[in-house]
Parts: structure tokens; sequence; C-alpha cells
């Protein structure tokens, strides 16, 4: 057992893949001698060397679509999209690339590669470098897409990434690459389509995704302290595959819903889960579902404005307090 | 430097005396463009039966490019198309039955429907699939290239794309990271003239799309003429060369022109008159035929290859027309590896 940063777990979790697989590269932009702009991947040039790990220009389309190709021929690439907002460059590869080769040609040609990113807001700055995007991945039949939120989760669920045969977009939040966390010593690897309850409780359940389950953890404890409410929380990782038997179960057994989602509001990936909830699970809710998420507005820079806009602690206890004593 | 190669007159009169193709590759060439040119015709003719449906866009008039880069390639090489791509699939050596097919949507096509006429892909002839996002697959192109060089492959990744692909992002950034990393890619611009309905000197900084770039990204600014079979063979085999030497990539550009509309519901209005005359004078199955003459190949050989691809076609028009459309259950089928849709549990 280790503690490591998110961040280091990253680096951790490619060195694993890249020393299991010689078919494993990873490339983008300042990776690979700088070590990322977010400090993820250092350590990575010095160990494989330059074959296997590569500085790339500031080519979003074209980093993507070596991927693709390289993919599509007997490789398993890392890319890395340094922000998720620069998804908006190269979406045609998200959307239009990746995803329909295989289907367009019957099954013909594959897709294993995994695009990882900087996600996510807290870091002041502001609209184009700080946006929660899962739902824009979300959205296109084709793709994985995961969100891990500990420094374990984020090593098991690079293997299950590398090792999948899809392309699998992978999440990873800015405002936990310091955060620390208990790490097994050896090879962890996780599945991609399980979500885990992260605290049981019985009166509510709260879905998350990275940075916001440990502010729902948070949130759960002060709810226990001051108002004797359990809610259960579950850390959904991974929105496609969507492990909807185990938020089923949970819900099942708490008989309320909330979601707390840092993406504004439309469109959100808890809107799909609560429609859902809502269709096959309706007799089962003693309430109303509630999300809780950005509003639906740009980020600020301001760090007292970008505070208020993501759900906080306290709206995300207030919240489920009132729904529940309404 | 833009390198013009000059007239299809001068390239033969260096070839008679020093022919380094020879008939056998003569006539596999002129095969391959009879087979486009009938397959496209037929494709056009099943158009206004109503038999091919959604769009289609036809190469005739560029068959020579197809047919060089294509006969130029050894097995395993790769073919990165556009949603024009018919040619450069039946070029691999794609049966026509397959490609009409999968124009007329039914279960004999390539991709037993799912794909469409824009998206032919055959992974056993080396077609890694046609791409119907402008530029789109220049970088992926790349991307199978970086694999060859990294496992010590000596296959090369060929691309084709049209004048208009030079105007996009994607081309430039798939340039510069070819030549950043020498990647065995090559980049073949077919340059048509046009984009859709609007001329490319209209809206192209340079008066050669594809060469004129090229400089910027320390390539040789190549351009050939695209309807002589012959000089696009042995440009296709420079480059090939160079990039399975280690030597990096290329970017050509093939001057040609389209004979039919951009798409199938495109009479093409927009081309000033007696155009599209000039350019069928230089229709580069003629010209092939008269340099098969030339080189005292028979007329038996030449009409026999007409007759046997005739009756391709024809046989293959009547196995698609009798041909099912796809079963529905496929509808579902191949989303992900697994063989399924499933995105949930
Ligand atoms: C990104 C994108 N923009 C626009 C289109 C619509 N479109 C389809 S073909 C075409 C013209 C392309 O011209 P060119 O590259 O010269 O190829 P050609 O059709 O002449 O072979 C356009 C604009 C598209 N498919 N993709
Ligand atoms: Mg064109």
């Amino acid at each position: 057992m280790a503690e490591l940063t998110y961040r280091e777990a990253v680096a951790r979790g490619i060195a694993q893949e890249m020393a299991r697989d010689p078919d494993v590269i990873f490339f983008g932009e300042d990776v690979a001698k700088a070590g990322g702009v977010f400090k993820a991947t250092v350590g990575l040039y010095e160990q494989f060397g330059p074959k296997r790990v590569r500085d790339t220009p500031i080519s979003e389309q074209a980093i993507m679509g070596a991927a693709m190709g390289a993919a599509m021929t007997g490789l398993k690439p890392i890319a890395e999209i340094m922000f998720s907002d620069f998804f908006a460059v190269c979406f045609d590869y998200i959307a239009n690339e990746f995803p329909k080769g295989r289907y367009m040609s019957n099954g013909q040609t594959k897709c294993p590669l995994v695009v990882r990113t900087g996600n996510g807001a807290g870091s002041r700055f502001g609209a184009q470098h700080s946006q929660s995007v899962e739902n824009w991945c979300m959205m296109v039949p084709g793709l994985k897409v995961v969100a891990p939120s500990t420094p374990r989760d984020v090593i098991g669920l690079m293997a299950a990434a590398v090792r999948d045969p899809d392309p699998v977009i992978f999440f990873e939040h800015k405002s936990l690459y310091a955060v620390k966390g208990e790490v097994p010593d050896g090879e962890i690897v996780d599945t991609l389509g399980s979500a885990k309850v992260v605290r049981p409780g019985t009166d509510a359940t709260v879905l998350a995704l990275a940075l916001m389950v440990p502010r729902a953890l948070a949130a759960a404890e002060k709810l226990a302290a001051a108002h004797g409410i359990q809610v259960e929380v579950v850390d959904v990782r991974s929105l496609v595959p969507l492990d909807m038997q185990t938020i089923l179960g949970s819900v099942g057994r708490t008989h309320r819903l909330f979601t707390v989602e840092e993406n504004p509001r439309l469109c959100g990936w808890g809107a799909e889960i609560v429609s859902i909830v809502a269709d096959e699970a309706f007799y089962d809710l003693d309430g109303p579902p509630v999300r809780i998420t950005t509003p639906h507005i740009p980020l600020p820079a301001a760090d007292n404005l970008e505070d208020i806009a993501l759900p906080t602690v306290e709206r995300i206890a207030q919240t489920i307090r009132r729904a529940l004593e309404a | 430097m833009v390198k013009d190669t000059g007239s299809a007159i001068q390239e033969v009169t260096r070839s008679v005396h020093n022919d380094d193709i020879g008939e056998a590759t003569r006539l596999e060439l002129y095969r391959s463009q009879v087979i486009i040119r009938e397959a496209e015709q037929r494709a056009y003719d099943l158009f206004l039966q109503n038999l091919v449906k959604g769009t289609s866009h036809l190469s005739l008039g560029q068959e020579a490019i197809a047919a060089g880069f294509a006969t130029a390639m050894k097995p395993g090489d790769l073919s990165f198309c556009t949603y024009r791509g018919h040619a450069h699939t039946l070029a691999r050596g794609v049966p026509v039955e397959k490609v009409l097919g999968e124009l007329m949507q039914r279960d004999n096509g390539l991709m037993r429907g799912k794909g469409g006429s824009m998206h032919l892909t055959s992974e056993e002839h080396g077609v890694m699939g046609s791409y119907a996002i402008i530029g789109a697959h220049l970088p992926i192109a790349c991307g199978a290239a970086l694999r060859a060089q990294y496992k010590g492959h000596d296959d090369v990744s060929v691309c084709f794309f049209g004048d208009g692909t030079t105007n996009i992002g994607a081309f430039h950034e798939a340039l510069n990271f070819a030549v950043i990393w020498k990647l065995p890619v090559v980049f073949v611009c077919e340059n048509n003239h046009y984009m859709e309905y609007t001329a490319i000197h209209e809206v192209t900084a340079v008066k050669h799309p594809a060469a004129d770039r090229a400089p910027a990204y320390g390539l040789d600014g190549i351009v050939v003429d695209g309807n002589d079979a012959d000089i696009v063979y042995r440009t296709a085999q420079t480059a090939y060369a160079k990039a399975r030497a280690g030597g990096g990539p290329s970017l050509i550009e093939c001057l040609t022109y389209r004979h039919s509309g951009h798409s199938r519901a495109d009479p093409g209005k927009y081309r000033p008159e007696g155009e599209l005359e000039r350019w069928k004078e230089r229709d580069p199955v003629k010209i092939y035929r008269e340099r098969l003459a030339q080189f005292g190949i028979s007329e038996a050989a030449v009409t026999a290859i007409d007759t046997e691809v005739r009756k391709m076609v024809d046989d293959a028009t009547q196995a698609c027309i009798k041909a099912p459309p796809p079963p529905e259950d496929i509808l579902f089928t191949d989303v992900y590896a697994d063989g399924g849709w499933a995105w949930r549990n």
C-alpha cells in the first residue's frame, strides 16, 4: 500500500500498461520531456523513451487522427488532449470517426484507443479551460466514457481503458490531481461499467462523478452529523457503459435519488439517469428525483464566482435536506 | 518550388525509349481504369433507375489516379479514401459486386448497407475506410504510418483527397505531423479543379492548392498529369520507395477533372462552356488506349479486357438487383467490439 496523488496515479497507470504491452504508446502536447502541463505524466519519457512517449505539435486533430490510425492498425495508443475544452477543435474524431468506423464497416475495423484529458473547474481558468464535458462524449454511440475520482480508480480504470477494445474517453479532474489516496501495490485492473457505492446509507441515493464525489461524501457526513440523515453515495465512475444495476439497486433501497453534476444543467449525465430511473423504478421513488448541477452558465474566472457556480458541499447538503424534509 | 512535369507527350517519348513499366503492368493499369470507368458509369445508370440510393460521388474522368497509385502498391499497403472512393476501392481489387451492392444498399454490399457509398471499407484489401468529413483521414493515415514505423513494417499509407481539402485545418496539421515524425505516408491530392460547385482557384490563395503549400512543410511541390496513368504510376513508385526507405512523406498534386457532377444530383452547370469537352479530349481511358497502341500492345488484348470487364459489371449488376436488402437485426451489430450495442447493464 502506498499513498499516491491522483496525478502520480495517472503516470503509474500509464506506466503499468506500457510495461505490460509494447503496443501501448503515448503522445500529446508537452507530455514527454516536460511531463505534462499538469505534471501527470512525469517520468514516462525517461522510463519508456522517445519512441513510445512523444511530444506533439499543437494539433489536436492530428493527435486524435493519428491515435485512431495507429489503433486501427494494431497499436494501443493513449493520446492526451490537454484540456477537455479542446475537444471542441477535434470533435470530429470524437463524434464521427472513433465511434463510427466499426459500425459503418460492418465490423471490419477497430479503434482501441484511450484519450485522456484534463476536465473540470476549480483552477480559476475561466470559461474555456474549466468545463466538465463528459456529456459531450456520453451522447455519442460507440464511445466509452469514464471519470475516476480517486488515485486507485485512476490506475484501475486506466488499465481497463487501455485493455478495452473500444475507444475510451478518460476524464481526469484537474482539481483532483493534488488529492492523495491509498493505492495497493502491484497491478491494479478495474472494469469499465461498474459504479461503486462509496458510502452506504438508507435515506437517499446520491450519484456523483469525479470532483463531485468527495463533495457528495462531505455533504453526506454533514447531513449525518447535523441531521441524522444517512445518504448512500454512489461514485458513477463510468458513464458508458453505465452501471444501472448498481444505481437501480441503491434507489430500490433508499427510495430517493439525487445527482451531483459539475456540468451546466442542460443534458447533463444526471438527466439521462433520472429519466431511466423514472422509467424503470418510478414506483420505488418516494419523492421527485433532484439534480444538483452548475447553473446553465459559462464558468467565470473569479474565485468567489466559480466557487458558487459549482455544487458546493453546503448546497448539496442543503438541497438534499430540504428535499427530504419537504 | 513547384515542378510541373510538363505534357504527357514528352513523358511518352521518354518512356518509349526507356520503358520501365512493361506490357503486363500496362495491361493491369488499363484494366483497372476500365473497371472503374464501367462500374462508375453503371452506378450512374443505376442511380437514374432509382436503384442507387442515398448519394454517390463518381470518379469518371479521374480513373488514372486510382489505377496508378493502386497498381504501384504492394499487398499490405493501406488506402485511405474520401466519399469519392469507389475508384480507389475498386483499384485495390474489391469486387465490383461488393461496391455496387453497397451503393444499392443491399445485403451483398461491402458493408451490407451499413456504410453506404461514402464509406467503402475493405480491410482485407487494405482499404482502411472512406471518410466523408473533409480532411479527417489525413491524420488517420498518419497514425497508420506511425504504426508501420513503430513496428518496423514496410507498408505505406496512401491518403487520397481533393483540392478543396487543402483548405481545411486537418490537411495542414497532418502534413506537419507527417514531416516531423518522417512517417511513411503519401498524400495524394486529386485536383479536379472544383470543390463542390465552386472553382478551387476562387477560394484558394495559391495556384496549386496542394503543391504550393508543400514547401511550407519542407516538402517538394509536385504537380503531375493525373490523367496519364503511366505518369501517376511512376510518381507513386517514387513516393512509395522514399517512404519505405525511411525518407518520410510526399505530397503529390494530380491534375484531373471529373466528367460528372460533384455528386449524383449535380448536373455541373457552374462549369464554363467547353471546359468539360476540352478535358474529355484528355480522357484518361482514351489516353491509355492510345498508349497501349503506341507500345505495340495488340488491339485484341485491349478488346478482351473491355469485354471481360463489361461482362463482370453486367454480372455484378444482376447479382445486386437480385440481392435482398440487409436483414433488420444488423441494425444493432458492431457498435462496440463485443459485436453489440449495449451501453448499460
Ligand atoms: C468538413 C466538411 N465540410 C464540408 C463538407 C461538404 N463537402 C462534401 S464534398 C465537398 C467538396 C470537397 O472538395 P474536394 O476536396 O476538392 O474533393 P472532390 O469532391 O472534388 O473530390 C464538400 C465541401 C464535408 N463533407 N465535410
Ligand atoms: Mg475537387
